[in-house]
């Protein structure tokens, strides 16, 4: 009986290696502008990839499950004209507004789980389904016009800070330690990997596969729904048509950060690593004034070859 | 409750699965602590049984009784808690999930707060566990780092924490070696005495008499009989199994040994292959032994150009190729007819005709164009010398037998006239009288001068049909024998590693 082992430093390499390419991401930026590496702009991009980080932490979940949530980037938007409208054109005090927008948005990412678990679509299918019309009830919801908001009770949750931290930075860290105590430490989080290494296994082996992809989708629909809300916050409006392509965004941070697209492997923690690379070139770029056609190039190369290496350890596996 | 009592009654149980029946009217009793070897041919349905009583199958019809009770068992969990438990012959672990968390999968002891685990005494469980068998294996470790022979303990450590009062193993010792099958009995032997029943289900009837108290034997779906072990002898079993004598099976007739067709000498591929020699003439059928995870599949790979390989050569006719692509192999006049036919040898929604003339596009198309009556031509000379029963052409293959899928699947290789063709399993889980019709093509395509390399795992098959046999063990050929020369037990005592010798080429 032999087990593999893999050479220690190898193996730290491969563990942190997402890490490594942001530290060098980060240095190389530096180098070319002396603006990169302030406190005032790392909290900058901090603050910018809060919202995709939320909805990516979200993402995790149904990635490791070995599915996928297309309608993040409309539940985002749903959720932002909802509890802006809400307060605006409804007249309902911030917070209950807030949290209805936050019920309709776990509403809509249980209805993907019903579709994917009862109705045995392929979650591509249902939540794509639900991406557009999600941005339908958005653009019916809205009329298609911008809905200002300037209450600062609400405008506080994407613009505010706490101490030195803006508050989305500080509710990214919220998430982010709810989400990695619930997937390393529970028994949903052990599950939630299981269905993702072998379905077939797990529920031979008793777990209720059709509750826990529920559960996923359920949570997807959470994080987007909060990242939405914040978007509204910090843009005093909510637009109908933002964060279109914002799934993009949150399946690439995922990916980048080491969660496989077949499901079963992955972690938060690269999630979280994953979405700053993607921030930190976006705000390389941008204060390298390559224009924004050209960095939709640049990331979308990134992407593939993120899926790219993770295809490439799959198979040597 | 007597000792001899029924823990277990499976009355008239009956399932169907498109195109099979896979259990006609089986009724089987199990008693209280002893070994029951449950016995069949692939495809008698041992597995379906076995699914059915571990709730991740339903049945048609039939009733269940435990312990004299009448019981529904509607869920693998609901199989759990009334006590019975399953060592799957399809290694039933999460690979990404350590060797703890795979053992109390679903069952994690409850930590501090609900939803919690309490990881502590999970591992420190699972270490003891794994003690009491000897295993050498620590709970942190990724089952994807361990070796099939590791996995398969820790199944079994798996099954075995659950208490269960009764324990279905399917297959438990087709990857073990020796050594690890004996401790595995003497396992079996210290349970029975705590007074647990344990079912077990294997190919290797020695095993069976080996271990077993009693046999019940099936047969194409239907039970042949039940016997204490002490009052048959082997013989009897593999005749109430097979149903017939085993000579008149295998109608391979002798073909004068012509040329070499295929020439592999040194194949190597990472350590899963080491170091291969083999030569295939015309008109023969070569038997590839040896256990499952020996190798054989992956040099069938290697040499079809799916996997690359590292080192070695390859001759077809007298001419070095390089394969490194299943086209290439094609284009040389190979065929390869894999193991998992539905997965990866048919297209199960399109029609008889698409499936035999996929590959012969090339001879079927004008300008890009399908001569549509040329297809049908050729579609239904193949229906006819095969012998595939299908009410039409346009019938799709899903709606057809195994055994009849599987004729599908070889018409579309002999489309093409290939001079070498590898065929993985071609009888696995395919009904008796269709694998008698496939072992006779066999034969006809040898007498025409094709190169036949044959993997299975049925020694009687291998020992029947071919003309030589050559037998793997850890990814090399170990032995090889001509026709008649080996017996069954010779040819596992290699497989299992227990001769490393090396003088195959001589044969």
């Amino acid at each position: 009986m032999t087990i593999k082992k893999l050479n220690p430093l190898a193996e730290i390499l491969r563990r942190f290696s997402v890490l490594f390419i942001l530290i060098g991401l980060c240095l190389l930026l530096s180098l070319l502008s002396k603006r990169f590496l302030t406190f005032s702009n790392l909290l900058n991009v901090a603050l910018q990839t809060s919202i995709v980080a939320i909805t990516a932490i979200g993402m995790t979940f149904a990635i490791l499950t070995g599915g996928i949530d297309l309608s993040v980037g409309s539940i985002v938007a749903l959720a932002s004209a909802l509890s802006a409208g809400l307060i605006v054109k409804q007249g309902l005090p911030t917070y209950p507004a807030m949290g209805l927008a936050l019920v309709v948005g776990v509403s809509l990412g249980a209805v993907n789980g019903l579709l994917i678990v009862k109705g045995h679509l392929p979650p591509f299918v249902a939540t794509l389904a639900m991406m557009a019309a999600g941005r339908g009830l958005t653009l019916v919801y809205t009329r298609g016009w911008t809905i200002p908001i300037m209450v600062e009770e609400f405008t506080f949750w994407g613009t505010g800070n706490l101490g030195p931290f803006p508050v989305p930075v500080v509710i990214l860290t919220i998430i982010f330690v709810i989400a990695y105590l619930t997937l390393n430490y529970t028994r949903f989080g052990l599950y939630v990997y299981a269905i993702g290494g072998n379905e077939e296994a797990a529920r031979l082996a008793g777990v209720n596969i059709d509750l826990i992809k529920m559960a996923v989708y359920t949570i997807s629909g959470f994080t987007a729904a909060l990242a939405g809300i914040i978007t509204a916050a910090r843009l005093w409006s909510a637009q109908p048509n933002v964060a279109a392509g914002l799934e993009l965004d949150a399946i690439a941070g995922p990916v980048l950060g080491g969660t496989s697209l077949f499901g079963g492997v992955g972690s938060v923690g690269g999630t979280i690593v994953g979405t700053l690379i993607i921030g930190a070139l976006n705000n390389g770029l941008n204060l390298l004034e390559i224009s924004s056609y050209y960095q939709k190039i640049i990331k979308g190369i990134a992407f593939i070859l993120a899926v790219v290496l993770d295809v490439y350890t799959k198979k040597r596996r | 409750m007597p000792d001899n009592a029924p823990i277990l009654v499976m009355g008239h149980v009956s399932k169907s699965f498109p195109g099979v029946q896979a259990l006609d009217d089986v009724t089987f009793e199990v008693n209280k602590g002893e070994i029951h070897a449950l016995v069949g041919e692939n495809g008698a349905g041992k597995s379906t049984l076995m699914k059915i009583l571990t709730g991740s199958v339903p049945k048609d019809s039939g009733t269940i009784h435990l312990q004299g009770q009448a019981t529904e068992i509607d869920s693998p969990a609901r199989a759990q808690t009334l006590g019975i438990g399953m060592i799957h012959q399809e290694l039933a672990l999460i690979p990404y999930l350590n060797v703890g968390q795979n053992i109390y999968l679903g069952r994690e002891p409850k930590g501090a707060l609900p939803g919690l685990i309490d990881w502590a005494t999970l591992y420190s469980q699972a270490r003891e566990q794994l003690a009491k068998l000897n295993i050498a294996i620590e709970p942190k470790t990724m089952v994807a780092d361990l070796s099939i022979a590791q996995r398969q303990m820790v199944e079994i450590v798996k099954a075995l924490s659950l208490n269960a009062d009764i324990i279905v193993m399917d297959e438990p010792t087709s990857a073990l070696s020796e050594r690890e099958t004996e401790r595995l009995f003497s396992l079996m032997r210290s349970l029975k005495e705590q007074g647990v029943t344990i079912i077990f289900i294997s190919h290797r009837i020695e095993e069976v008499f080996a271990i077993a108290d009693r046999v019940t034997v099936l047969r194409d779906g239907k039970l042949v009989g039940v016997a204490p072990i002490s009052e048959v002898d082997l013989g009897q079993v593999v005749r109430m199994m097979v149903g017939r004598e085993l000579g008149e099976m295998y109608p391979k007739e002798e073909v004068p040994r012509q040329e070499v067709i295929l020439r592999v000498k040194g194949l190597s591929r990472n350590n899963e292959l080491r170091d291969i020699d083999l030569e295939l003439h015309n008109g023969e059928i070569l038997g590839l032994a040896g256990l499952v995870g020996a190798g054989r599949t992956l040099l069938a790979r290697a040499i079809f150009g799916i996997d690359p390989i590292d080192k070695g050569e390859i001759w077809i006719d007298g001419q070095r190729v390089k394969i490194d692509s299943p086209q290439k192999a094609i284009a040389l006049g190979m065929g390869f007819v894999p193991e998992e036919r539905t997965a990866q040898g048919l297209f199960l929604g399109m029609a008889v005709r698409q499936n035999i003339t996929i590959s012969a596009l090339d001879k079927l198309c004008r300008l890009g164009f399908l001569n549509f009556m040329e297809a049908k031509r050729l579609a239904q000379e193949y229906v006819q010398r095969l012998d595939i029963r299908t009410p039409n052409l346009q019938q799709r293959v899903r709606n057809l037998s195994g055994g009849n899928q599987q004729k599908v699947i070889i018409a579309k290789w002999l489309s093409l006239n290939p001079g070498v063709l590898i065929l993985d399993e071609p009888t696995r889980g395919i009904d008796v009288g269709a694998k008698a019709e496939i072992h006779s093509l066999m034969g006809q395509l040898a007498k025409q001068g094709v190169g036949i390399l044959m993997i299975s795992s049925e020694l009687p098959e291998i020992m029947g049909i071919s003309d030589r046999i050559l037998v793997m063990h850890e990814g090399r050929l170990v032995k090889a024998f001509r026709r008649g020369e080996a017996s069954q037990d010779e040819i596992m005592l290699y497989a299992a590693g227990g001769e490393k010798t090396n003088d195959h080429q001589k044969a």
